[in-house]
């Protein structure tokens, strides 16, 4: 599966955007882009792989230093320019996610990586909490601290219903080494407990996606495909422009309250002691 | 002679690191004024642990305690880094994003409450993945929206160190706090090594390991706020002070362009050398100190 890694991700972002090189003064691993959504312009961000960065540890698609500091900028700049205008003609985010992981790099961890995924995780943070709509469309993997970094602060998450769609804290060989268990053990236990899942429809049972979308090929989408996720882009904007500006939504869905119970209990058990302390 | 005169300080003073979680969040309040919320008898553990045969804990490993530090409101999150490595949990995570929002509901109604996290974890418990994935991310929305409102003091003392996930919710953090036993990273060294090889990263090379994660050179490059001594009372005087600091206008995380320009100008034809890093950064950054 690795080497398809970054190929749906650029797919997508190129049928959106019809762009498909970086921006000028970014690294090559980032494309960010400005098109049409409905009846409005929305920003759009994806990381791809880049055989040539001049760090060795992201070439294959994985999350590093500069990948962080271009989309936190980027995101940074749509906030200001748009700092003046009301809630609901703030510019859309779109977050196009496939991404290895984070970089595991020595040169990252002397430079800080963790501040850089901090950096853009804020960015997209403030982004959603100022009212822009910020939508993840994972349209292949999201790993771990990639996924931090690159999408996981959206108010709305959709992903494709499909079988090259991962949503996981580590990758299978990595997780099964350290939990001390075979692949197979690891995946027959992915089907009894949601959250260890790698398949994407368990992971819509943990209540944390707006909406599984239905194509296809995700990595060729037709015109048909790419009409049918962009009316379902303007649909998660418009609901995300409705709803509060935090995470929230996130518990509240039936499939959270059935599979978060125990995070909502600890929060309600909180929330009744907060006061009289 | 009195005793004390002819001990050294070290002998004298009360190491903060041998304290466990919940002692360590109990220290830093001013005395008699807190009290832990959904405490161990509450008994709101994992559901997913027992499921994989493994003890779950009546805390899930975090510690929550609310009370006045220098007088000013305050909550104290704790992760116990003796309790499956201070991961982060389905549980765990709640309670602290919980505790967070809470304290961001006071601090808008007028009652500042500042909030301090006492990170000692590996990152996410891999047993509940994508919930505590799901959870960290919560953490760090959590903490952003606090920070414009009152202080958000990350405290990593040692010796799990603060790695994963939870190093991004440091990294929105108002202020950052370490001691030198402290380390700050993403990936710890023996993931490195696992997933980029021994070429990348040796993992045995302790010096290795400080010179890059530890906490002094976290502070020095200017990553991190404050360095302080292993000795619980120190450590209380510095966090007391955060709590009571002004809030800022632009904290570390919101500057974009000068960490972005420091990234472009580094050379990557060779690994990066920390002590010439921390001459190159340790200046014109515009860092946490009071």
């Amino acid at each position: 599966m690795s080497e398809h890694i970054g190929l749906r991700g650029r797919a997508w972002f190129q049928a959106l955007t019809e762009e498909s090189q970086p921006a000028s003064g970014d690294p090559g691993t980032v494309l960010a882009a400005e098109a049409q959504i409905g009846d409005e312009m929305a920003l759009f961000l994806a990381v791809v792989p880049n055989p040539s960065s001049r760090f060795p540890c992201v070439r294959d698609g994985q999350v590093g230093l500069e990948e962080a500091f271009t989309l936190a900028a980027h995101v940074r700049r749509v906030i200001a320019e748009d700092s003046d205008r009301p809630k609901e003609q703030k510019r859309p985010i779109v977050a196009i996610v496939d991404v290895k992981s984070q970089a595991y790099g020595r040169r990252e961890e002397t430079a800080g990586i963790f501040f850089a995924a901090a950096v853009s995780a804020d960015a997209y943070a403030s982004a959603r909490m100022a009212g822009h709509p910020v939508i993840a469309l994972v349209a292949g993997h999201a790993f771990s601290g990639g996924f931090l970094t690159h999408g996981y602060q959206a108010n709305r998450i959709l992903a494709f219903d499909d079988s090259g769609i991962m949503i996981h804290a580590m990758h299978k060989e990595a997780a099964a080494r350290i939990t001390r268990r075979s692949v197979a053990e690891l995946e027959q236990l992915g089907h009894e407990i949601a959250p260890m899942s790698y398949d994407v429809r368990d992971y819509a049972r943990l209540g944390l996606l707006h909406k599984l979308l239905h194509v296809n090929d995700p990595q060729h989408p037709t015109a048909a495909d790419i009409e049918a996720i962009r009316r379902d882009l303007i649909d998660a904007i418009r609901d995300a422009r409705l709803g509060p500006t935090d995470l929230s939504n996130r518990m509240q869905s039936a499939s959270a309250k059935q599979t978060r119970k125990a995070g909502i209990a600890v929060r309600a058990a909180l929330e009744a002691q907060w006061q009289n302390a | 002679m009195s005793q004390t005169s002819i001990l050294p300080e070290f002998v004298s003073r009360r190491s903060f690191i041998e304290l466990d979680g919940r002692s360590r969040a109990e220290s830093l309040f001013d005395e008699g004024i807190s009290k832990e919320l959904v405490g161990p008898f509450d008994r709101i553990s994992s559901p997913w642990l027992p499921m994989q045969g493994i003890a779950p804990q009546a805390d899930d490993g975090c510690v929550v305690i609310k009370g006045k530090i220098g007088g000013m409101p305050a909550v104290a999150i704790a992760l116990e880094g003796a309790f499956q490595g201070g991961s982060i949990g389905e549980v765990s995570g709640a309670k602290m994003a919980a505790a967070l929002d809470l304290a961001a509901r006071d601090s808008k109604a007028g009652k500042r409450t500042a909030a301090i996290l006492l990170l000692e974890t590996g990152g996410v418990r891999l047993q509940e993945a994508n919930l505590g994935l799901a959870a960290v991310a919560e953490v760090i929305s959590s903490v952003l929206a606090l920070r414009p409102h009152a202080p958000v003091i990350t405290l990593i003392a040692g010796t799990v160190g603060c790695f994963g996930g939870m190093s991004l919710a440091a990294g929105v953090s108002s202020y950052i706090v370490m001691t030198r036993e402290a380390r700050l990273g993403l990936n710890g060294p023996e993931v490195i090594e696992q997933e980029s090889g021994i070429d990348e990263f040796d993992a045995s090379d302790r010096a290795l390991i400080w010179a890059i994660h530890g906490g002094e050179q976290r502070v020095g490059i200017g990553l991190a706020d404050a360095l302080v001594e292993d000795d619980a009372d120190k450590i209380k005087t510095t966090i007391r002070e955060y709590v009571q600091a002004d809030l800022r206008l632009e904290y570390r995380s919101q500057q974009v362009r000068l960490y972005r320009d420091r990234i472009a100008a580094l050379d990557t034809s060779e690994q990066i050398d920390p002590k010439s890093l921390r001459q190159k950064w340790s200046n014109g950054t515009k860092g946490g100190s009071l």
